[in-house]
């Protein structure tokens, strides 16, 4: 078992006092399995998938990586933990606007001293980016963005691909094709996708599919 | 619907309770330093006022001698005799207990109305008792204070005359005078009788003069208050940065509040008012802050310009300031005028929104590369425009408006300059976090920019005025070694003393050389003329620029004369020039000296020379050489045998330190508004850093998600802080470099007519080098804590899905 | 020149007082000379100024005929005011001088002033020869030593657009006003000492705006000195000085005050002989009023002296005759018909 959270609580001060977003949740993923998380906007999904790839920790529970508690790391070891073992997909791709496409592209996997030029060649290639390496990202569309910020997160070969809503700002002729690369890529890198969305048709494509409802798994 | 609208608005403020103070600090601050200089200014001009109104010599003709020296009273009975209608004065200086005063003597009856600004008929003065001894010392508040204990005959305050002068009767100053039947000058009424004999005829030996409209002072002090200006003006410039940056950001947070307001219903008109109210109730606030503050700010400046006005140029100022509304409200209007006019265009682009229009805070900071460029470009066309005035224009306005030139020129180059290096540092770094580091850098750069220019400016500004200064004072104490070599120098207080003095110290010295000297009127203005001995002190030291080969015997002959930088430059003299005298005489320029400090011309002839033809001279100093280690006991002595008060035995050492420390004060007051335009820049960085801060968040969760610590994001903060000071920092070398040349070769000749060497001072900028990188380092350091120390929840908020 | 202080000097006060009467010449006497009765006036000193009196004059009146056929009138006064009872030399001098002087046209009436400080030799009077002079305006004797010195005088004085150059001569003597020259002003006794020279023949120039006019005529001369002239509830005074055909002449005069006001006059013969009238003998009475230059003024009398049967009328020459100076009053010539028919000069204060 690639990653087990076992019984994860959560919740958020608000204005009107905590908001209790997970109610002891629990799943586990393994390694070059796909699991989508399907929900209501406000069931608590997307802070599922933070604390399974270490951005938030957890109230209560343990979310063990390969068998260790990551809820107990500090900071640095987190941030460590973020830089090589995971790759963040997210609905507004989130890349960094001062970097061209090529550096986007290398960016992370060169932080956790993991890059591989042959790889990123071959990612390169297949994401269809050859003639927008020297492009800034304002300078690209929707569809062209999220190709980077996949190609950010499977550069570095992380061993969790964790995606937000990835084609909730991009058309459905798009979204498929994008969702279709990404899915293609996976078995390349062995790695292991969990994906939120609330696309049931989406969801359909992956390899199991779980339901929250109310900070509860279904 | 006004009000709640209004209340929301406000609320921002509430919210952000540092932006609120930032943009109230900055405000303050700015309004603050251009009230102090325009009130100090504005104390100066109406003190030289009074002393130019003083008997109406702004306003009447007057009738003198052509070189100023006194006429006889019977002159004044001949031409009233003939039917002038003329008034006399006499004037002259004299001391009360240490205390130095001009003594104005008028005749209260004969007086045009033009003149008279005291009313001596009043209930309190009588005209018996201003006419019979001891008679009345009319005098300014400030003066009466400065004579408190001292002996002086029955005072009465009038605030129309200015410090340091006193009205009394013309009887009674000549009495204290000590020149009995003697005059200064007649004042003429301004309507003269048809049929009066012509004034060749009456009175031969004098000239008649137009009112002073001008008068002397106001323009030799002209230099000194143009610099407090320029530097209100710059401290104003970089405030209103602040202002600006201030405005905009909280203009953009507030997009989706004003979004909401307008869904709602509130009509965009009423909107743009409050929103211009709230601007004006700001300003106002920020204003009075500044206003109050600035007032606080000249008090503590102001005696030490007094001080530098009273030695450099004999200007009596006062030390203390008075209340002056019409300063303090421009400074509010200014406040408010410039606030409104930063806001302006933001304004514009609210009024012009559409509903809907999504907040977008990364567009406001985000600006093409082509602006910058553009806007490079615009600084150079001002940096060409700068040479070419410097090369062809000509005065005071001229050089100042080149230096502007330069500076605004160089500031607008700057944002494009550090994009450059930054372009540099990124393909030369070899790690990502490097290279991350130098794109993010560029990517803040338009939203620093403003504040980054101001800090080039004020660094500018610094090393420019520092090195100015420094040049200044290596040169001047070399100088004053050249000009003040004797040992001793001596002030007698009669000719009578002068003549004893002196025989009993031939005995007993070196050499006794006398400083006697005159004050004329040439080429339309004030010229001092003295008389020197023909002595190896001067022929081995004296500061000449340039000299004919046999100067030194020509003035020893009296058939030559010296002249000094500024008499030299203003009337583009060269040697062999012919310089008129009195009486007709003409004689050819044979030599230029360094004058330094001196605002009047000054010009040297042989000492025979100068009794020949000045009579009335002063002949009361003496410079005295004798061997180092005797000269104290020969000031004993001398004072002992004469009863010479303490000042007037003085010591070379003394002078020197007396004239370094006018030099000191004056350049004090540069250097307070020096020090304070830095605090002003660095606010506006760490304003514009604040002002970022919110976005930055947006901006660095991505690279936080994929596994940089907040630590290390916060760090990286720092750096790029320090990483632009410094950038900023080399720029500014060579700006200030070139604005220490303007300021000595182009704005200190024309407004003082001599100029210094330039040097240059290398751990001068070390030191400011240091000091601008702790300013970056504190400006970045609440910004970066606040970071490092944000919640998770907070940056992973960047990736939620609704915005 | 300073208003204030001008008022000062007639105010002649050394310490803050009120005004008293016109132009203050009702304050007290305080540490001045006073005239008493019974004093002789002798010349030619008393010619000279009296420095332990407070105010003093010279007062000279001319009535002209022009080549050019009109009537014209000329003044010349020379006021003397004390800050102190005593001459200090130089600018210490406590005396102050002022000059009146006027020429009236049948068209327009001129008038100048002149101000300074005795001691320096702006303005004062000096004795061998006699002389009365401030700034430019003179007024010097140019009779021998045998003679007195104000049988032969020529005065000249000039202003805006008007100059004139007089020689006088005297065809009588010197007349003494009141009691040998002790000329009583008011009920309470307030006195001066008082003479005229009224027998003056006058030849010589004027010039009015630009244009010179050979004039002739007649002259009077007064020379007063007191310290306090005025009863504190005095407020002017009206002045008559009268030339008749006959030869005679009047000098009277009424002092205005909340009642009825005191007259007095002295009939002087035409051999010079003076015969003071008792107070209240004349009477004056204002026929005519006038609106000049801001003032109310009577510039038509009735005068009656019923022991001399004088009933006269009289009618200025210019009723505009409004002294343009500091303090201000109504001088000019005026033309007498009625039972002693002649010409002469009104004065006019406190209006």
């Amino acid at each position: 078992m690639l990653l087990d959270l076992q019984d994860v609580s959560k919740s958020y001060p608000t204005g009107e006092g905590v908001l209790q977003v997970l109610r002891g949740v629990s799943l586990s993923l393994d390694a070059g399995e796909s699991l989508a998380l399907t929900g209501e906007s406000g069931s608590g999904k997307s802070t599922l998938l933070h604390l399974a790839g270490g951005l938030d920790r957890p109230d209560s529970g343990a979310i063990l990586f390969e068998g260790r508690d990551i809820a107990g790391l500090d900071d640095k070891e987190l941030a460590a933990f973020r830089r090589v073992r995971v790759g963040l997909v997210f609905q507004q791709f989130n890349l960094i606007p001062s970097l061209d496409v090529a550096a986007n592209l290398a960016f992370q996997a060169r932080l956790g001293g993991r890059f591989d030029a042959a790889w990123m060649a071959r990612l390169t290639a297949r994401l269809g980016l050859e003639r927008l390496l020297d492009r800034y990202p304002e300078q690209l569309s929707g569809g062209q963005q999220q190709r980077v910020a996949i190609g950010r997160a499977l550069a570095g070969r992380p061993q969790l691909i964790f995606a937000d809503e990835p084609t909730g700002n991009l058309d459905e002729a798009t979204g498929d094709a994008v969702l279709e690369l990404m899915m293609s890529l996976l078995p390349e890198t062995g790695a292991a996708l969990l994906m939120v969305t609330h696309s049931m048709r989406l969801a359909s494509r992956l390899g199991r599919r779980l339901h929250l409802a109310a900070g509860k798994l279904g | 619907m006004l009000g709640q609208g209004f209340a929301v608005l406000l609320s921002h403020w509430r919210r952000h309770k540092l932006q609120f103070a930032m943009l109230v600090l900055g405000l303050a601050l700015a309004t603050a330093l251009w009230s102090a200089v325009q009130a100090i200014n504005g104390e100066a001009r109406a003190s030289y006022a009074r002393a130019a109104a003083v008997v109406g010599q702004d306003r009447l003709e007057q009738l003198a001698t052509p070189d100023g020296a006194r006429l006889p009273q019977s002159t004044y009975i001949a031409l009233r005799t003939a039917g002038w209608l003329v008034s006399p004065v006499l004037e002259g200086e004299k001391r009360f207990g240490g205390e130095r005063l001009r003594i104005l003597g008028v005749d209260p009856v004969t007086l045009p109305a033009d003149a008279a600004q005291v009313n001596v008929g009043a209930a309190d003065i009588g005209l018996q008792r201003f006419i019979t001894p001891p008679g009345v010392f009319i005098m300014s508040r400030e003066t009466a204070e400065r004579l408190k204990g001292i002996d002086t005959p029955p005072i009465r305050i009038s605030d129309a005359l200015p410090p340091g002068t006193v009205l009394t009767d013309i009887g009674i100053a000549q009495q204290v005078l000590d020149a009995p039947g003697q005059l200064s000058r007649l004042l003429l009424a301004p309507k003269q009788p048809a049929e009066v004999r012509p004034l060749a005829q009456v009175a031969p030996g004098l000239v008649r003069r137009a009112p002073a409209v001008e008068s002397d002072l106001s323009r030799l002090t002209d230099s000194f208050h143009l610099n407090l200006t320029a530097f209100g003006f710059l401290a104003f410039a970089v405030g209103l940065f602040i202002v600006h940056s201030a405005i905009g950001l909280a203009f953009e947070q507030r997009r989706p509040v004003i979004r909401t307001l307008r869904a709602v219903g509130m009509p965009l008109r009423a909107l743009i008012l409050l929103m211009i109210v709230e601007l004006l109730v700001l300003s106002t606030v920020a204003g009075l802050i500044g206003v109050a503050l600035g007032y606080g700010v000249a008090s503590l400046l102001l005696p030490d310009v007094a001080a530098s006005l009273r030695g450099l140029y004999g200007a009596e100022v006062p030390g203390t300031l008075s209340i002056r509304p019409s300063v303090w409200g421009l400074g509010l209007a200014i406040a408010v005028t410039g606030t409104l006019v930063s806001a302006a265009a933001r304004l514009w682009r609210i009024a012009s929104m559409p509903l809907l229009a999504p907040a977008r805070p990364r567009a406001w900071s985000l600006a093409s590369e082509r602006a910058l460029r553009l806007q490079a470009v615009g600084g150079f066309v001002l940096l060409v425009a700068a040479w070419l005035i410097a090369q062809f224009g000509a005065g005071l306005v001229a050089g100042f408006a080149a230096l502007g030139a330069m500076l605004l020129g160089a500031a607008l180059i700057l944002p494009l300059a550090l994009s450059l290096l930054l372009k540099l540092g990124e393909r030369l770094s070899q790690g990502v976090i490097a290279q991350w580091f130098w794109a993010d850098t560029r990517q803040q750069l338009p939203g620093l920019s403003l504040a980054l220019m101001a800090l080039l400016l004020a660094l500018a500004a610094n090393a420019g005025v520092g090195t100015m200064v420094q040049s200044f004072r290596l040169t001047f104490v070399g100088w004053l070694d050249q000009r003040l070599p004797s040992e001793l120098y001596v002030t007698t207080r009669s000719n009578d003393e002068s003549q004893k003095v002196h025989d009993w110290l031939a005995s007993r010295s070196d050499a006794v050389l006398p400083i006697w000297n005159t004050e004329v009127r040439m080429f339309g203005q004030p010229v001092q003329v003295y008389g020197i001995a023909d002595h190896a002190t001067y022929r081995q030291h004296w500061p000449m620029l340039e000299a004919a080969p046999d100067a030194w015997d020509s003035i020893a002959s009296g058939q030559g004369v010296l002249a000094n930088e500024q008499l030299a430059r203003r009337q583009k003299l060269t040697l062999g020039d012919m310089i008129p005298l009195d009486g007709g005489h003409s004689l050819p320029l044979v030599g230029i000296f360094s004058d330094y400090g001196n605002p009047k011309g000054q010009v040297i002839v042989g000492v025979g020379l100068l009794v020949k033809l000045y009579p009335d001279a002063s002949r009361l100093r003496y410079a005295v050489r004798i061997a180092h280690d005797k000269a104290p006991k020969l000031a004993e002595d001398l004072r002992g045998t004469f009863g010479l008060p303490d000042e007037n035995v003085v010591n070379q050492a003394t002078i020197k330190a007396f004239s370094l420390k006018i030099f000191e004060r004056t350049f004090a007051v540069t250097a307070a508004l020096n020090v304070l335009t830095l605090g002003v820049a660095a606010i506006a960085i760490f304003a514009s850093l604040l002002t970022l801060s919110g976005m930055r968040l947006s901006q660095l969760a991505p690279a936080w998600a994929m596994g940089l610590t907040l630590k290390r994001l916060a760090w990286l903060e720092i750096l790029r802080s320090v990483a632009l000071a410094s950038f900023t920092m080399l720029a500014a070398v060579p700006v200030g470099l070139g604005l220490a040349w303007m300021l000595l070769a182009v704005i200190n000749v024309e407004a003082f007519g001599w100029r210094l060497p330039m040097h240059v001072f290398p751990m001068d900028w070390l030191r400011l080098f240091l000091l601008a990188v702790a300013s970056a380092i504190l400006a970045a350091l609440l910004p970066a804590l606040w970071l490092a120390r944000r919640a998770p929840a907070d940056l992973v908020k960047v990736f939620a899905n609704e915005r | 020149m300073n208003v204030r202080v001008l008022l000062l000097l007639l105010l002649m006060m050394a310490t803050p007082a009120l005004a008293q009467g016109f132009a203050g010449l009702g304050g007290d006497a305080q540490g001045f000379a006073v005239p008493e009765r019974g004093v002789a006036l002798s010349f030619p000193q008393d010619h000279d100024a009296h420095p332990a009196y407070r105010i003093e004059w010279w007062y000279l009146t001319a009535n002209l005929k022009g080549a050019d056929g009109q009537d014209y009138g000329a003044q010349w006064t020379l006021f003397r005011s004390a800050l102190a009872p005593e001459e200090r030399p130089g600018w210490q001098s406590p005396q102050l001088w002022m000059g009146h002087a006027a020429l009236t046209a049948p068209q327009r009436h001129y008038s100048t002033e002149r101000v300074g400080r005795g001691g320096v030799g702006q303005a004062g009077v000096t004795l061998a020869p006699f002389s009365a002079s401030i700034d430019d305006w003179n007024m010097t004797s140019r009779a021998p030593v045998s003679d007195d010195a104000l049988s032969a005088l020529s005065i000249n004085a000039a202003g805006d657009g008007f100059s004139y150059n007089l020689n006088l001569d005297a065809k009588g003597p010197l007349v003494l006003q009141g009691d040998h020259g002790y000329s009583v002003k008011s009920a309470q006794g307030q006195a001066s000492f008082y003479y005229s020279q009224p027998f003056y023949e006058v030849a010589g120039t004027i010039t009015v705006d630009g244009k010179e006019i050979a004039v002739t005529g007649q002259a009077w001369f007064d020379h007063e000195w007191s310290s306090q002239p005025l009863a504190k509830d005095q407020t002017g005074w009206d002045w008559f000085s009268f030339r008749f055909a006959s030869g005679e002449k009047l000098m009277g005069f009424r002092l205005r005050d909340a009642g009825d006001g005191f007259t007095s006059a002295t009939w002087i013969a035409a051999d010079g002989t003076s015969e003071p009238q008792p107070p209240g003998a004349l009477t004056v009475t204002p026929l005519a009023w006038s609106d000049v230059k801001g003032h109310r003024v009577p510039v038509q009398w009735k005068l009656a002296l019923p022991a001399k049967g004088l009933d006269v009328t009289t009618v200025p020459v210019n009723a505009d005759a409004w002294m343009d100076t500091q303090v201000s009053y109504w001088e000019g010539p005026v033309r007498i018909a009625g039972t002693h028919p002649g010409q002469g000069y009104v004065e006019m204060t406190g209006y």
